[in-house]
């Protein structure tokens, strides 16, 4: 029988997960808005990333236009919005000193020089760092975050937690990072026939780490469908929908078995459901569907898993 | 001969000023613990001692060892000021305090144990009725309880000072929440880390057993039926200044560190911890919350940090509460005046510390020398703790004496006085420079069916010159105590 688990602290090391994952897939959505702000077009998509967020009225209370120093500061060093990566890596920071009695000291110690570097950086609409640096950097941090937690997280039910919560906040943000771009990098109707612009789906493939893996997946050809076809139902790659919802999943079944707390059987009946429609799609019928709907509509059911998790484990009573 | 000690042996500049020093000896010819270490200390340069300090305090901070401020704005974690300079306490030496921690606890024991049941003591005449009954801090809730051992204090730091003749004497008990002991083991590993050649082949006890062995008192108090008790650290949470001992000290015993919204008492009067199972039993809780918080049905009813029942299940011996309720009125500085006929009471034994001579402003006979002397006397308010309050006579203006005066009178028996005890001091880094600066000792006594007592305890050191506040709420500061092997 293994030790007994205050159900604030799993709520606490879910959430602390949850919001390193969301700093650093921030960091990559700016990102891949900051190497290609304009589409082909020659539109403006900073305001894509605010509808995506839902944001519109938080941002509006704070600036008239959605310019790029506008939106660069709101979603990275606003500190008065809930959303930015500051305040991201602030709750994970509070979080992680609730568990400082639970996690090592190198992750505390980790997450503590993160957040004070972010506050050290002195900014404003109108100051702002060097932002492709900055996502970097922000990036490499949240990595590190990674590789020590791998290091030293002591393998009992915490860590699946963690794991729950870091493929869950993954998988909600790989379907973000898809809706933002997939329809304003499609060819418009009108140009049919121009040609694909193939840098700019290389680039997106790149903002999820992505490019690499899928030119061993598709070495010759490159389009939209299969581009997303890869992000969301590739079971190889490990920021893909299909494979995040895939390891919250496995990460419960070891909770209910290995760690006998069936309370979370309430989980697997959203996780699985999800999971296996993943697993059937396709995507020439997601796209029939509507991609957006489709995402939108996962995006629903990983908010119904967080709140299955919650009233299975977070709640404490009998 | 005073003003030659620190000259002759070598530090540049250090005069301890005729004072008993900590690691020199004193001027009477009290013997110094180590002469092997005094060699190495000469050696050090000051200009690397103080980068290695900066480093060292680098690193407590970038750990987290911290205390927090609480600014209007945001929390702000310090480190508690480390000084690199150790305090030795010889072996033989050590042997001595040992006994005579030990030996009060027991007495602090058998004392609580009395004054929640027969009242023996009071009966005998020894203690007078009002200063217990009529004490704010005794808990009638207590009365007829009977805890596993008869213990009532598990951890009790005693605050000792040593004065010019060289003899350690008891300044405060603290019975209720001792803290400070994370930083007697952190500063030893610092200093391990950053002084290797200060530390290497020199004799010293460990400081490392204190988690296991407070985890081992915990059990050996747990309620009886119970094979595996499950042990619980009760802690106010994030936003109490000693956090970082909480987290240390659950960290050191392994076991959860729980708040008061983690815990319940069910209809069966037993105390359970909210878990991702539902809810687990709870048997033995180290609390570093006030009596007054602990339970709101019970105590302060506006409390959120306690439990609701807890007083419940404890008085049906379903949990045991590490201190015991109401052990805060032998912290009380007017039973402390006591506590040298409280060992003769129940022990038969003299005191192996004494005390510092105290006078008793609550008698006629105390409050009159006080006021006589009031401007050579310490006075000490006898229910405040953190070195609130209190009047240093030599070095009060004449107005503070007239207003001091004014206030004693008003209130005597809220009063000790004690004469000024020339602290004993310790070379410190200050600036660069080495000089004296004024030391207490705070040995740590952990009690379940025994007592142990931690090697060492926590050095304090009053930073400002001549001061003789080593309160961390007041500016001072730390040492890493070394007590050596023979």
């Amino acid at each position: 029988m293994s030790q007994p688990l205050l159900a604030r602290y799993a709520e606490c090391i879910y959430w602390m997960a949850r919001y390193m994952e969301r700093a650093e897939n921030l960091a990559r959505l700016v990102e891949v808005n900051e190497v290609f702000a304009r589409d082909h077009r020659g539109n403006h998509n900073w305001d894509a990333i605010i509808r995506l967020n839902a944001d519109w009225d938080a941002f509006r209370k704070r600036h008239d236009e959605a310019t790029e120093a506008n939106v660069t500061y709101f979603y990275l060093l606003d500190p008065e919005h809930p959303g930015s990566v500051y305040s991201t890596v602030r709750m994970a920071r509070e979080n992680a000193r609730t568990l400082r009695p639970f996690i090592s000291t190198e992750m505390w110690t980790h997450l503590n020089a993160i957040y004070n570097r972010l506050r050290a950086v002195e900014a404003g609409p109108g100051r702002l760092p060097n932002i492709a640096d900055f996502c970097k950097r922000l990036k490499q941090d949240c990595q590190a975050h990674n590789g020590i937690t791998e290091g030293t997280f002591y393998r009992d039910q915490g860590w699946a937690f963690y794991q729950i919560g870091k493929y869950l906040e993954r998988a909600d943000q790989t379907t973000r990072l898809i809706d933002v771009k997939y329809h304003a990098l499609l060819p418009s109707p009108s140009d049919v026939g121009s040609p694909l612009d193939e840098s700019q789906w290389n680039a997106l493939l790149r903002s999820v780490a992505g490019y690499h893996a899928y030119r061993r997946a598709h070495p010759h050809d490159l389009s939209p469908a299969k581009v997303a076809s890869f992000m969301i139902l590739n079971g190889q790659f490990p920021r893909s929908v299909r494979y995040c919802v895939g390891e919250c999943s496995r990460n419960l079944a070891t909770l209910i078995t290995t760690f006998q707390l069936p309370r979370g059987i309430e989980v697997t009946d959203p996780i699985d459901v999800l999971h296996q429609r993943l697993e059937e799609s396709d995507i020439e019928s997601i796209i029939a569907f509507g991609m957006h709907e489709f995402l939108d509509s996962v995006q629903v059911e990983l908010i119904e898993v967080s709140r299955a998790m919650a009233r299975a484990y977070f709640g404490g009573e009998e | 001969m005073n003003e030659s000690i620190g000259a002759g042996i070598g530090l540049p500049g250090y005069d301890p000023q005729g004072f008993f020093c900590e690691i020199f000896g004193g001027a009477q010819g009290a013997p110094a613990p180590s002469p092997a270490i005094q060699e190495r200390l000469k050696q050090l340069d000051t200009n690397d001692l103080s980068a290695r300090a900066k480093a060292a305090e680098e690193e407590l901070f970038n750990l987290g060892i911290t205390f927090t401020v609480y600014t209007e704005r945001e929390a702000i974690d310090r480190i508690l000021p480390f000084d690199v300079i150790p305090r030795l306490i010889g072996a033989r030496e050590w042997v001595g305090l040992d006994r005579g921690v030990k030996q009060r606890v027991t007495a602090l024991n058998h004392f609580l144990h009395d004054i929640y049941h027969d009242q023996k003591i009071i009966k005998d005449g020894v203690v007078p009725s009002e200063l217990i009954n009529g004490n704010k801090n005794f808990r009638p809730q207590m009365v007829g309880l009977n805890l596993p051992h008869d213990t009532y204090v598990h951890i009790c730091g005693i605050d000792l000072v040593r004065g010019a003749d060289g003899a350690f004497r008891v300044l405060e008990d603290n019975a209720r929440t001792p803290s400070g002991v994370s930083y007697v083991i952190e500063n030893r590993h610092m200093m391990l880390r950053a002084f290797p050649d200060l530390t290497r082949d020199i004799g010293l006890r460990d400081v490392d057993e204190y988690g296991a062995r407070l985890h081992k008192a915990m059990h050996e108090v747990a309620p009886v039926d119970i094979d595996e008790p499950q042990v619980v650290l009760l802690s106010p949470g994030t936003y109490n200044s000693a956090y970082f001992e909480h987290i240390f000290l659950a960290r050191e015993m392994g076991v959860p560190l729980v708040e008061g919204r983690d815990l319940l008492v069910g209809e069966d009067d037993r105390v359970y911890m909210r878990t991702t199972a539902g809810l687990a039993p709870v048997h033995a809780i180290y609390r570093r919350i006030d009596d007054d918080f602990i339970d709101p049905e019970v105590f302060r009813e506006d409390s959120m940090l306690g439990v609701p029942g807890l007083m419940r299940a404890y008085w049906k011996g379903n949990v045991t509460l590490a201190n015991a309720v109401g052990t805060g009125v032998v912290d009380d500085k007017a039973v402390y005046a006591y506590m040298p006929r409280v060992i003769k009471y129940y022990l038969d034994e003299d005191p192996i510390i004494e005390n510092v001579e105290t006078h008793i402003c609550g008698e006629a006979e105390g409050l009159r020398y006080t006021l006589d002397n009031l401007d050579k006397l310490v006075v000490k308010p006898v229910g405040e703790s953190g070195g609130y309050g209190i009047l240093i006579g030599p070095q009060a203006s004449k107005e503070e004496l007239a207003q001091f005066r004014e206030k004693l009178k008003a209130d005597p028996a809220n009063f000790i006085s004690q004469p000024v005890i020339s602290l004993s001091v310790c070379p410190t880094l200050v600036d660069g420079r080495i000089e004296p600066r004024h030391v207490d000792l705070r040995p740590f006594c952990i009690t379940g069916r025994d007592s142990w007592v931690l090697p060492g305890g926590l050095t304090r050191v009053a930073i400002k010159r001549g001061s003789l506040v080593v309160n961390s709420s007041q500016g001072g500061g730390s040492k890493d105590t070394w007590v050596l092997t023979e």
